[in-house]
C-alpha cells in the first residue's frame, strides 16, 4: 500500500471532503482506494453484500468536475459511504440481508440515499446485516457471517454488522446504519467505532426495509464523533414521504460536536445499567470514563429507572408482533422469491414454501413468536401489557431527565464474544441488548462512543450516551468531549491500535 | 402452559410458513424459554397506566388530492417472481373444485 493510499484509508470524513474541495486528491482518487481496500480485505472481513465501482467512480467524477468548475460542495461531498444492505437504491439489489430478496433491484431510492447523493456522498455499496436487521452478532445473514476486525475469530455485533465491521477495517470511512433495537450502536461499542441512532422521526424510514417500524430508526456511523455529526445533519430532517417523520429544525449536532465541553453538564448514571449483568472489563471502563467526564467539569448524579427491568422482555414482544405484521408482504407474489409454482400448487401453498425457502432460522422464530404475542387470547396478556411497559419506560425516562441532561451506561453486557457462541440460546443473545433497548421504546436519541479496551481480552468496550427526544445535540457533545479526553491519553484515536499490539497494550493498562 | 410442537405448526400456518418436523421441534422448546422470560412484562402495569403504541404522538397526515406520475408499470414488473401480458402472474386463488 503506498504512503498516499494509507493516508486516504486512515483520514477522517471531514479531512477527505477538504481534500477533495482544494484539489489535493480527487474524489475518484479517495473512491478507488476504498474499493481497493474492499477487494483486499472483505473476504475475510465480509462487510459487503455488493459493491457498485461503476456508479461509486461515475458519482465520484461528477464530484470532481463540480470542484474543477468552482462550486461550492456540501461538507460531506466527494467522500465515500456505505449504506446498510436495508436501504433502498436504485442502482444496486438490496437484500435485507436475505435470500428472500436475492438480487432485487428497488425501484426506487431511500429517502436517505437520495440526501446522500444530494449531498455529493458516493455510495460504494451494501453493507452486511442480520437478516431483516434481525440480530445482535451478524451471524443471521444468508450472505454469510461478518467478522470482527479485532478479531476475525469474534462477532462484529449485529445487526449493522457490516456498517460497524467495514469502518473498523478502513473499507468506508462513513456508513448508515438502522437502529431497532440497539443495531447501530452495540456493533459500534464491539468494534470500537462511532454510531448514534437520533430521535425516532429525527431520519426518513421511507424506503429503509420495514422490521418494527414503531423502534426502527436509521441513523450516521463513523470512526469518530464529528465525522458521525457532520453526516447526521446530511441525512436528518423531515420526509413528508413518512409519515412519522418529525417536522422540526434538526439539531445542532456539529457544533455541539465542536464544543465537545461538558463543564456545567449534569450527567446521570442509570443504577439499573451499571451493575450487575456486566462484564468486569466493561464496567471498568465505564466507571474510568465517568471520571474523566467529571474531571471536564460535569456534574454526575445517579438515578433510578426502576421499569427498566420489564425493557427487554416488553421489547421482545412488541418487535416480534411487528416484525409478524411487516414480514407478510413478502408472500411471493410482486416480488421476491418464489418456490413450488410449478402449476399443481395454489397460492397458499407457494407462499409457504417461498417463506419456508427464503427467511432463516432467526426470521421464522420472530416470526412465530410474533404471531403468538397477537393471536387472540393472548394478545391483551403479551402485546398490551408489553404497551403498557413501554408507557412506564417513557415515564422512567422523564424522570430521570427532570434531574440531568443525559443519561449513560455501558452500551454492552461484554466485549465481542466468538462466533457462534450463542447460536442456538436466544434469549442469552436478547439479553446483551439489555442497556440499549429502552431508548427505543421510548424513542429518545443515544449513541455509541468507544471508551477503550477491555483489561483482560483487549477488545473494545464502549460508552453509551441518551439524551431527551430532540436533544440530539447533547449526545454529541458529551460523545465529543469523552473522545477529546480519551485520545489525549492515549494520543491517538481508539481505532489507530487496531493493529498495533504495543499501543493497544498501553491503552488496557 | 407448555408450548407443544402441534402449537407451534398452528402458528407456523398463520403465519404462512411451512416448518419441518426438525424445525418444530427446535422451535417449540425456544419460543417457549422467550416467553417464560418475557412473563414478567404481564405483571409489570395495571390498570391504571395507558397503553403507548409509538414513541411520539402520532397525527393523520394529509396531503392534496392531486393526480401524480406513479411508477412505469415494467419498472415494478421488473421484480416480479412471474410475469404475463404485463400483470403479475399469481398461482391459481381457488381450488380446482
Amino acid at each position: 500500500m503506498s504512503e498516499t493510499t494509507d493516508l486516504i484509508l486512515h483520514a477522517t470524513a471531514r479531512q477527505l471532503a477538504a481534500w477533495v474541495r482544494s484539489g489535493e486528491h480527487t474524489s475518484v482518487e479517495v473512491t478507488e482506494a476504498f474499493l481497493d481496500r474492499i477487494d483486499e480485505v472483505d473476504s475475510t472481513v465480509n462487510a459487503f453484500i455488493s459493491t457498485n465501482r461503476e456508479a461509486a467512480l461515475a458519482a465520484a467524477r461528477r464530484v470532481d468536475e463540480r470542484v474543477a468548475a468552482g462550486e461550492e460542495l456540501g461538507p460531506l461531498a466527494g467522500v465515500p459511504i456505505a449504506v446498510k444492505d436495508l436501504l433502498c437504491w436504485n442502482e444496486s439489489p438490496t437484500t435485507a440481508g436475505s435470500r428472500i430478496l436475492e438480487g432485487w433491484v428497488p425501484p426506487y431510492d431511500a429517502t436517505i440515499v437520495q440526501r446522500l447523493l444530494d449531498a455529493g456522498l458516493v455510495i460504494i455499496g451494501k453493507t452486511n446485516l442480520d437478516e431483516f436487521a434481525m440480530g445482535s452478532t451478524g451471524e443471521n445473514s444468508a450472505y454469510g457471517a461478518t467478522r470482527n476486525p479485532w478479531d476475525s475469530s469474534r462477532i462484529p455485533g449485529g445487526s449493522g454488522s457490516g456498517s460497524a465491521a467495514a469502518l473498523a477495517a478502513f473499507e468506508a470511512p462513513l456508513t448508515i446504519g438502522t437502529d431497532t433495537g440497539g443495531s447501530i450502536r452495540q456493533p459500534a461499542a464491539l468494534t470500537g467505532t462511532v454510531g448514534v441512532k437520533p430521535t425516532y422521526g429525527g431520519t426518513s424510514r421511507f424506503g429503509v426495509i420495514a422490521m418494527a417500524s414503531s423502534l426502527d430508526q436509521p441513523g450516521p456511523c463513523a470512526r469518530n464523533v464529528g465525522d458521525a455529526a457532520l453526516l447526521h445533519e446530511v441525512i436528518c430532517g423531515h420526509d413528508p414521504a413518512d409519515s412519522t417523520s418529525l417536522d422540526a429544525p434538526v439539531p445542532a449536532v456539529v457544533e455541539a460536536a465542536e464544543l465537545a465541553d461538558v463543564a456545567g453538564m449534569r450527567i446521570g448514571i442509570v443504577r439499573e445499567l451499571s451493575g450487575e449483568g456486566f462484564s468486569a472489563d466493561v464496567r471498568q471502563r465505564f466507571e474510568e470514563s465517568v471520571e474523566l467526564l467529571k474531571a471536564a467539569g460535569a456534574e454526575v448524579v445517579e438515578v433510578s429507572c426502576p421499569n427498566f427491568g420489564y425493557a427487554l422482555g416488553a421489547y421482545y414482544l412488541i418487535m416480534p408482533a411487528e416484525v409478524s405484521s411487516n414480514l407478510s408482504r413478502y408472500d411471493a407474489m410482486r416480488y421476491g422469491l418464489r418456490v413450488g409454482d410449478d402449476g399443481s400448487n395454489g397460492v397458499e401453498q407457494v407462499m409457504r414454501a417461498s417463506r419456508a425457502a427464503g427467511f432463516g432460522d432467526e426470521v421464522k422464530r420472530r416470526i412465530i413468536l410474533g404471531t403468538y404475542a397477537l393471536s387472540s387470547g393472548y394478545y391483551d396478556a403479551y402485546y398490551g401489557s408489553a404497551q403498557k411497559v413501554r408507557t412506564l419506560v417513557q415515564r422512567d425516562f422523564e424522570a430521570a431527565f427532570a434531574e440531568c441532561d443525559v443519561l449513560v451506561s455501558p452500551v454492552t453486557t461484554t466485549t465481542a464474544y466468538p462466533l457462534g457462541e450463542k447460536v442456538d440460546d436466544p434469549v442469552a443473545m436478547y439479553a446483551g441488548d439489555l442497556a440499549t433497548i429502552p431508548s427505543n421504546l421510548a424513542g429518545i436519541p443515544a449513541g455509541s462512543v468507544p471508551c477503550g479496551l477491555g483489561a483482560s481480552d483487549g477488545l473494545p468496550v464502549g460508552f453509551h450516551i441518551m439524551a431527551p427526544a430532540m436533544a440530539d445535540d447533547r449526545v454529541y457533545r458529551v460523545g465529543a468531549a469523552l473522545e477529546k479526553a480519551l485520545e489525549a491519553r492515549w494520543g491517538m484515536p481508539l481505532l489507530a491500535m487496531i493493529h498495533d499490539s504495543d499501543a493497544a497494550q498501553e491503552a488496557r493498562a | 402452559m407448555a408450548l407443544t410442537k402441534d402449537d407451534v405448526a398452528r402458528l407456523a400456518a398463520l403465519a404462512r410458513i411451512d416448518l419441518t418436523d426438525t424445525e418444530l421441534e427446535h422451535l417449540a422448546p425456544q419460543i417457549d424459554l422467550i416467553l417464560e422470560s418475557v412473563a414478567s412484562v404481564t405483571e409489570a402495569a395495571g390498570d391504571d397506566v395507558p397503553a403507548t403504541s409509538h414513541p411520539i404522538p402520532l397525527s393523520n397526515v394529509f396531503r392534496a388530492d392531486e393526480a401524480r406520475p406513479s411508477f412505469p408499470a415494467e419498472a415494478m414488473l421488473a421484480g416480479a417472481p412471474a410475469v404475463e401480458d404485463d400483470k403479475f402472474r399469481v398461482p391459481r386463488i381457488l381450488d380446482e373444485e
